[in-house]
């Protein structure tokens, strides 16, 4: 299952961040932090999968933007990855360009229907774009 | 005058503008201000812009709960635009421990029953996350029905609502068993998607659910078939595999349906099968099916040859270039070791080479698939593969290497030697992380290694002159050289170049030991008993370690001080008792309690006051003439009863054993010398273990007025037997029944000859020297027999 699903620039900050099980949010921030600390002293030779206390982190880079997915054990690593790129793919059709500056509510609205339990649900992902209206 | 708010673009350029953390926070609280002077004012225009900079906020990780009531109405209101910040608030900062979320559940159900489609997504979207178990109860019939909905985009929205209800409620999954079937027929890759994941769940709570789901078993094999045998579709290909995220989520449900039961597996195998053999590879999305396939396969009850497939499908992982499936198979891999072992002993080579990673996780997962690789026929090579490891290993993992090499070494060892060695390289290079026992574990192996003593020690001494930071080494190093010392001495081992050893070198690196910072009070404690125990190892002269252990007198540390109390009276007092105290350990036994060193010393103290073979005095033993003077009475011996306790806890040990134990027929005193209010009497004890032995206890008391002093008592006695005269306890008696002398005769009879004692006596009585040598006479028979 997954946990959190953060979106993060190389100076740490972060863009978006969704947690699908109650993380204060006072911890939401440290744990934020330390995630992107160990993601971020990753080089490129080393595997996108990082043990980090009980769950799993998938992280995935483009360009300046970091996407970091935690998982819990039961989850297949790959499968989450592929999903990260999934992801980025669906948000390059809709806004063209992969900079979620802007279009913060539609995101987190495009991201409700694939993660409520992970399935993307946009496995169609071109098709997604057509049929799950976001706003 | 209305300052018109911003827009969340704007509020989000500010922040981005602000360029320390205190910028940003104001920016952010001037913000704030505005946004709850808007809720106040309740303008209901601009409200939901006003959340959706409340929301960003939020995210970045300021506090946000004054937006919570917001929520609600703007969920409440008509507008689309409202609705679906609204929403979005309640799933950001409703949750379940506030009561408020609670006040939603009236306009969800609204909205689900009499909302466009959008809206209906958007209030499914809410509950599948932040629904808490009573509203899911409330809710669940609106949800049912729209299971059955014709549109797809809802029923995807339900089918995932009514997944993350089966987890907060699941005696709800009566209600979502029954349209299950019926969503199975659907061809949207959507409803099919979160069917399937509603049907994993529901498996995973309950037994017959899973049951009941195993009929559809078929139908899901051909469903995946189709997906594998179809062709390139645009809408569902993620780089050349149809829809993967289908593929994958099939398989898991297939996984759980054919845990432990043979005839879905048997309908699954040559599915997998097929799965394995024609996905392409080159990409992830294709090696993220094959992976789950290779997870299903090791888990259901599948025909041996596809097992087989399975681990070779790993294998070529491993030699994947892509460091991400090389994980992924170390983990696999390891999972399986356990039952398919040697199927996974032919990639050994490969697991040796991920050693060799920089990558901490694989790495790790390396390690951990090595360790449970090791057998008996390849210890040796794993052995250096992993030590070579350990020295290159980064810190985290030292503690796991270390104490998986240790008990590799322990089951495989196929020398004592080369145990002893792996042990010594593994304290050397990560000694710090070792376990606790390492070093009780060492020296019980050492100990029980006769014939490699010499070895051990060499070897040992070596390491520890060139360094001396690793506290288990030196402790062991330390125990070593105190009992073995001599051997480290004598110069001559074959396995090892000679090196010529002074004493005074190992005493000084001992010394150094128990100077150095770095050492703990443990290892100090070793390096002082180690001292010791050389004392009567080696020939030189004693003073050097006299010296040493009289500062230790005085040290701060309570275990040490008492220890090095203990041990000068050793030397001043009890010196005749020194080289059987600190004569050569017995082995402890393996698996009692940790022998500590406290239990060996008593060992011995018993063994020394039984009738164990006389120890080797410095003194002299043997009293062959009467008139030979006693030498060096210098310390008291403490007769049982005990009469003061001596400051240190070995000696009590000595002493609460008894020195002999009670005989079975106790032999009468004898009164043997009496004059002017001083007597002497004699006891014997017959110690049933040892029958030649015979110890008389003879008690000086003095009733008369004047003082006792100076007294001394010899003895002889034939020369078919030995006498062996202990210290006496004191040379003066005090007047009128002051505390009396004891002194310990032993006698030994081996062959029961008649037994004879002459005793010669001398004190200072009344200003008188007296002296006075008698035979004694009426010496009971059974003293003798």
């Amino acid at each position: 299952m997954i946990k959190f699903f953060l979106m993060v620039n190389k100076q740490g900050q972060t863009r978006l961040s969704k947690y699908y099980e109650h993380v204060d949010i006072n911890k939401r921030t440290l744990l934020e932090t330390e995630v992107i600390k160990s993601c971020l002293s990753r080089s490129n030779e080393q595997c996108s999968f990082i043990e980090y206390k009980d769950f799993k982190l998938i992280y995935r880079q483009y360009a300046a933007l970091f996407i970091v997915v935690g998982v819990n054990d039961t989850e297949n690593e790959m499968a989450i990855y592929e999903f990260i790129h999934n992801f980025v793919e669906v948000l390059d059709e809709y806004f063209s360009r992969v900079e979620p500056i802007d279009e913060f509510p539609k995101i987190c609205s495009a991201l409700e229907p694939q993660q409520a339990c992970f399935s993307p649900d946009s496995s169609s992902f071109k098709g997604a774009a057509s049929t799950t209206p976001i706003y | 005058m209305v300052v018109p708010s911003l827009k969340l673009q704007d509020l989000i350029e500010e922040i981005r503008g602000a360029k320390t953390q205190a910028q940003e926070r104001e920016v952010i609280q001037k913000e704030c201000a505005h946004i709850r002077a808007s809720f106040r004012d309740g303008d209901p225009v601009h409200r939901h812009r006003q959340l959706a900079k409340l929301l960003y906020v939020h995210m970045l990780g300021y506090p946000a709960h004054f937006g919570q009531m917001e929520c609600l109405k703007l969920i409440a209101s008509s507008r689309f635009t409202d609705k679906r910040v609204g929403y979005l608030g309640a799933m950001l900062l409703l949750d379940e421990r506030h009561d408020a979320h609670l006040l939603i559940t009236n306009s969800i159900k609204n909205d689900l029953s009499q909302g466009i489609q959008p809206v209906q997504g958007l209030a499914l979207c809410t509950l599948s996350t932040m629904g808490s178990a009573e509203m899911c109860r409330d809710l669940a019939p609106e949800v049912e029905k729209l299971l059955l909905q014709p549109s797809p985009y809802v029923r995807k929205k339900a089918i995932l609502t009514a997944v993350h209800m089966i987890r907060k409620v699941p005696e709800l999954s009566s209600v979502f068993l029954p349209p299950c079937a019926q969503l199975l027929h659907e061809r949207h890759h959507g409803i099919l998607l979160g069917t399937i994941t509603l049907i994993t769940e529901l498996c995973e709570r309950s037994p017959a659910a899973l049951r009941h789901f195993r009929k559809v078993v078929p139908q899901l094999v051909q469903i995946l078939r189709t997906l594998v045998t179809m062709g390139y579709s645009t809408e569902h290909s993620i780089s050349g595999v149809s829809d993967p995220f289908l593929q994958v989520q099939i398989l898991r449900l297939l996984r759980i349906l054919g845990r432990n039961h043979e005839e879905s597996s048997e309908t699954m195998n040559d599915l997998l099968a097929q799965v394995a053999t024609n996905t392409d590879t080159s990409r992830n999305a294709g090696n993220a099916v094959l992976f789950e396939t290779v997870l299903t396969i090791m888990d259901i009850c599948s025909a041996a040859g596809l097992r087989v497939l399975a681990v070779n499908i790993l294998g070529r992982f491993l030699l994947n270039s892509d460091r991400n499936i090389r994980y992924v198979a170390l983990t696999s891999l390891l999972r399986l070791v356990q039952s398919d072992h040697s199927a996974v002993q032919r990639h050994r080579p490969t697991v040796v080479e991920c050693l060799r990673e920089t990558d901490a996780s694989l790495s790790r997962r390396a390690l951990e698939l090595s360790l449970a690789l090791v057998n008996s026929s390849n210890v040796r090579a794993m052995m250096q593969e992993l030590q070579a490891f350990l020295e290159s290993c980064p810190p985290d993992l030292r503690a796991d290497c270390a104490s998986g090499i240790l008990l590799a070494a322990e089951r495989f060892a196929p020398t004592k030697r080369w145990h002893i060695d792996t042990i010594l390289h593994v304290l050397t290079t990560a000694g710090t992380h070792v376990r606790d026992d390492a070093v009780a574990n060492l020296t019980q192996l050492i100990g029980g290694a006769q014939e490699l003593h010499a070895y051990s020690v060499r070897r040992l001494y070596n390491a520890l002159a060139e360094d001396i930071s690793q506290q288990p080494l030196v402790q062991v190093a330390a125990w070593c050289i105190g009992e073995y010392g001599d051997l480290l001495l004598a110069g001559n081992c074959e396995e090892i170049e000679p090196l010529q050893v002074d004493e005074e070198e190992v005493l000084a690196l001992l010394e150094k030991v128990l100077q150095s910072h770095m050492s703990l009070p443990a290892t100090r404690g070793y390096a002082l008993t180690a001292l010791m125990k050389l004392s009567t190892r080696l020939c030189g002269d004693n003073n050097r370690i006299r010296q040493v252990v009289s500062i230790y007198g005085s040290c701060l540390d309570v275990e040490l001080q008492q220890r090095a109390v203990e041990y000068d009276t050793l030397f001043r007092k009890y010196d005749h008792m020194r080289a059987a105290i600190l004569e050569k350990m017995p082995l402890a036994e393996q698996d009692g309690p940790q022998a500590d060193e406290e239990a060996k010393e008593s060992k011995e103290a018993a063994q020394l006051s039984e009738a164990a073979p006389v120890p080797t005095e410095p003194q002299a033993s043997q009293l062959l003439d009467l008139l030979d003077l006693l030498d060096g009475a210098s310390g008291d011996v403490q007769h049982p009863p005990p009469l003061d306790p001596s400051p240190g806890g070995a000696l009590v040990h000595l002493l609460d054993l008894p020195c002999a134990p009670p005989p079975p027929a106790p032999i009468p005193d004898l009164k043997v010398f009496e004059r002017e209010g001083v007597q002497l009497n004699l006891s014997f004890i017959r110690p049933p273990e040892n029958p030649a032995l015979l110890l008389i206890t003879v008690t000086a008391t003095n009733f008369s007025e004047g003082d006792v002093t100076h007294f001394i008592c010899q003895a002889a006695v034939p020369k078919s037997l030995q006498l062996q005269l202990q210290a006496p306890s004191g040379n003066t008696v005090p007047a009128r029944g002051g505390l009396p002398i004891t002194q310990l005769f032993r006698i030994l009879n081996p062959n029961k000859a008649p037994l004879r004692l002459k005793l010669r006596l001398t004190y200072d009585h009344f200003h008188q020297s007296v002296q006075e040598i008698f035979e004694v006479n009426n010496l009971p028979v059974e003293s003798w027999q």
